[in-house]
Parts: C-alpha cells; structure tokens; sequence
C-alpha cells in the first residue's frame, strides 16, 4: 500500500521510441491516444489503485515573495525551461513492481501510426504522511 | 450514540446473516446498510436490543437487495425464501470472518479494506480517508476482493498468521483523518483474542498497546518525531503498558514462542526502563537473538545493532551493522547514528542527510535531516 506519482513530461524526459510531435498525428490517432487514457484510468478505478489524474497547460508563470506588504513578484514562462511536467496520475498500489508495471502500460499508449509511444515516465513514490510506528534513533 | 460498540457488533450479525444463508458479499452489503441506518436512527430512538434491531434491519436490506436483483434478471418467479432459523453465532463465527477477510488470495491491501469493512464496520467513506484514496477506489477495492473471496466457504480453518500479518498493518498505518487506524487494530485484535486462545495473538495485543501507550510521547506539538531516548516518559500511558506487560507475560509463560511476543517483550523491556539510561540493553540483545532465529526479517538484524550498539558500543553496533546488506530501509540511519555515539561528527553529519534523502516517511525525513543539520552547526562551530 503505497501511493506513485507517474509524471508525464512535455519536455525533459529522455526521447520516446515513436518520437513524433502530437501535432502530425492524424486527428484519428489523437483520439486512440485520448481514448487509451481513458480507459487506462477507468481501468485503475476498478481494480482499487486509481487516486488522481491531472493535465497541466504547458505555460505557466513564476511566482515569489517579495518582502511585507508588497505584492508578489511573477515571471516568465520561460521558454529555455529544460524539464516541463504535461500532467500526472497518482496510483496506490500494493508494491513497486505493480508500479513499474503500471506505468509500462500507460507508457504504451498509441500515439502516430496508432503504435505505441513509449514514451518515458516519471515514477515517484510519495513520502507516506502518517508517523511510523516504530521509534527513529 | 456509543459508535465503538455499534461496530463491535458487525462480525456476529454478519455472521448471523451467513449461517441463514444470504452469501457473503451480499450480507456484507446488508449489514453496512443496516450500521448506516442505525446511526441515522437510534440517536432519537436508541433500540432496547441493538444486536437484535440490527439483525432485523439487515436481513430485511438482504431481502430488499435480492428483491430487487430478481426484478432486475426477470425472475419473478423464484419464491423468496424465509431466513432458515440458523444456529446461533458462536465466537468461531468471528473467527471464520477474520479468515476470511485475510485470506491468502487477497492482496495486502485489499485484505486490509475488507478487514476494516466486514470485521471493523467501518463506511468505505471512513477507509477512504485513513488511507487518503477517493472513496470510489476504496469501493473498488473491497468489491474486488469480495468477489475475490466469494467462492471461499465461510467455515474453513485459516492461518491465524495472516490475520495477524493484516492487523499489524492496520496498527503501522498510524492515524490520518478522523479514523483512529491504530486504535481500530487495538480493538479488532482484542477481538480475536476474545475469540482463539493463541499465545501469538496475545503477543501482538501486548506490542500494540505497549507501543500505543508511548503515542503521545512521540511526536512534540509541532508533529515532529521524539526519539525513544528523548521521550518524556511521564508521559507514557503506564495503564496500557501494565496491560501489556501482563498479557505478554501469560502468552510466555505457556512456551509457545512466536515473532509478535519477543518483539512485545523488547517493548516491554523499554517501557521497564524508568529513564532511557537505566534501559536493559544487554536482554533486549538476547530478545532480538531470538527474534532473529524466529523470522528471517533483515530489519530484526538492523534493530539487533543498534541494540548491540548500545549493550556492546558503537564499535560493535558497528561491526554487526556491516554485516548486513546496505540498500536494507534504514541502515544508512542507524550507521549515522552509530557514527555519532563513536564520536566520528563528520560520516555521521554526512551519513544523517544521505539518510533523509532514502526516508520514506515526512517526518522522519525532517527528523534525519534535523540531525544532519545539528551535527553541521557543531563541526561548524
């Protein structure tokens, strides 16, 4: 029992196999993919793993504090940015190897051609939030 | 509305719905029904017979389900049956659904889900949240793992082990949200020691309530963790811990050891100690020799050394920690902490952050890093 992040990258992660931009792909190959997603999730729903699933908008801001009383500095997009997150499912799975396998799947969605893109994705677990049991030294 | 003694009430009138017949999912279903409605109702109209009220409403939700799902196939036709006068629940019955809810063909955390729902009462809402999932996915699950479960006949013997294995699971989940997992495992596992005279069931009540009377020693105000060591121990729950103590004692003394009464015993030998230096190091050394001949668990050698560490010396907490394969959970932690006690500050500042680094857990992820920090400002300074 322990919660994963899959994190998709626009840009940042090593190149996928079936490499090609979503923009060349065929208006039918586009909704295969969204369709995979789909069922991907719905399929993690009913076997008890799925927790969440996001997709992020590519541009993003900055923001920071910039002392008492004055409003918040922001900035960019920036568009060197080297690594930028397109979205993320969260699973919670009884072990890494069911994970990894996940993953594997959701890594083999159809993308141009209608073959797999095995694209590469991010697997994170989480830092469980409730306090072990057993005492620390 | 006393919501703890409702719950303690699901396992016999789950049972009782078995014995008349309905099958398993579906009475579990029922009885859920049933709990949902008593909470509702009874606050203004408390039942004089609250087992039997329950009986009542979940055999008639069992009628009303299997009602509608032959409307649903088009069956009119199948006369309903009337409840076969069943044999009264016995203990065994309690027993048998903690077999089953632990069965070996579930997984970890299914059986976990089903434990809490069948056994414990809990709502799939409840188990949602003290395991953070949507309650969708918690649903899920438990379906899953009924049907899993469902061609298992209700009156086969199980292995007492993985009960235990499930409930120690529900007690390290600790508490997040408003369910109490820790304090749920406490009571499912008095249960069943009401329910089998075994000497291992006894020894892994006895570890949860000694553990459990440290719990507010344990963590400060601000959430973070208070090592053993550190703990203020006037604020041990010394009522749970003489419970403990007397448990455990009986279980040992019928000679039957097991895993869960020697780790118990090297609570109890902690909970002894009136201040962390008066602890009995050289017995806990002895305890987890024999805990190491019992299971060949690579974390029992991890904590063996730093015992050792503190019997022996950090050299020989040391030595036996090289023993052991270095990628084990923890072991970059107990050799930072080791490192520290031999007084060599900069492998364990180094060895504190590289462990906060593997943590997985927040808390102690900040607890490590804290020591790491602490140990910088000295070399600094």
């Amino acid at each position: 029992m322990a919660k994963y992040l899959l994190l998709k990258h626009y840009k940042g992660a090593p190149a996928a196999v079936n490499d090609v931009p979503m923009e060349q792909w065929t208006p039918e190959e586009i909704s295969a993919h969204v369709q995979y997603m789909n069922d991907f999730a719905a399929r993690l729903e009913k076997t008890g793993e799925f927790v969440d699933g996001q997709a992020l908008a590519p541009e993003g801001t900055w923001v920071r504090y910039d002392g008492e009383g004055r409003p918040p500095v922001t900035d960019g997009p920036f568009a060197e940015t080297k690594d930028l997150i397109a979205g993320w499912m969260v699973i919670d799975v009884d072990s890494y190897e069911r994970a990894v396998e996940l993953a594997g799947e959701l890594s083999a969605a159809p993308g141009a051609g209608g073959k797999p893109i095995h694209e590469w994705l991010e697997l994170r677990p989480f830092l469980s939030a409730s306090p072990t049991i057993t005492e620390c030294h | 509305m006393d919501e703890a003694l409702l719950r303690s009430l699901t396992p016999s009138v789950l049972a009782i719905l078995v014995r008349r017949g309905a099958d398993f999912a579906a009475a579990e279903d029922a009885v859920q029904d049933a709990l949902v409605e008593a909470v509702r109702v009874w606050p203004a109209d408390p039942p004089r017979d609250a087992k039997g009220w329950l009986v009542t409403v979940a055999w008639r939700k069992f009628l009303d389900a299997r009602r509608a799902d032959t409307a649903r196939r088009r069956r009119e036709d199948l006369v309903e049956e009337e409840p076969t006068p069943g044999t009264a629940p016995t203990l065994d019955d309690t027993l048998q659904l903690y077999f089953l809810c632990a069965h070996p063909s579930l997984t970890p955390s299914s059986a976990v889900a089903l434990t809490l729902r069948a056994v414990g009462g809990l709502t799939t809402r409840q188990i949602a949240e003290a395991y953070l999932v949507p309650e969708a996915t918690m649903a899920q699950r438990i379906s899953r793992a009924k049907r899993t479960v469902a061609g298992i006949r209700f009156d086969q013997p199980g292995d007492v082990a993985t009960v235990l294995r499930v409930l120690y699971l529900v007690f390290n989940e600790g508490y997040s949200g408003d369910v109490d997992l820790a304090a749920e495992a406490i009571r499912l596992t008095r249960q069943l020691a009401a329910a089998i005279d075994h000497p291992e069931v006894a020894g892994l009540l006895a570890l949860m309530l000694i553990h459990h009377a440290r719990r507010a020693a344990r963590t400060a105000p601000d959430g973070s963790l208070v090592p053993l060591a550190e703990q203020d121990r006037g604020q041990w729950d010394t009522k749970l811990i003489a419970e403990g103590v007397e448990i455990l004692q009986a279980a040992l003394a019928r000679d039957r050891l097991g895993e869960f009464q020697a780790q118990a015993a090297i609570a109890a030998l902690h909970a002894d100690a009136p201040t962390a230096e008066e602890t009995d190091w050289v017995q806990i050394v002895e305890w987890y020799d024999e805990l190491a001949r019992l299971t060949d668990n690579p974390v029992v050698r991890l904590n063996r050394a730093v015992a050792v560490g503190e019997a022996d010396g950090p050299r020989a907490g040391l030595a036996a920690l090289a023993t052991l394969d270095d990628s084990l959970p923890r072991h970059t932690a107990v050799a930072a902490y080791l490192h520290e006690r031999d007084g060599d500050l900069t492998t364990a500042a180094r060895l504190y952050a590289e462990a906060a680094h593997k943590a997985t857990n927040l808390a102690e992820a900040a607890h490590l890093t804290r020591h790491a920090a602490r140990l910088n400002a000295r070399l600094r300074g």
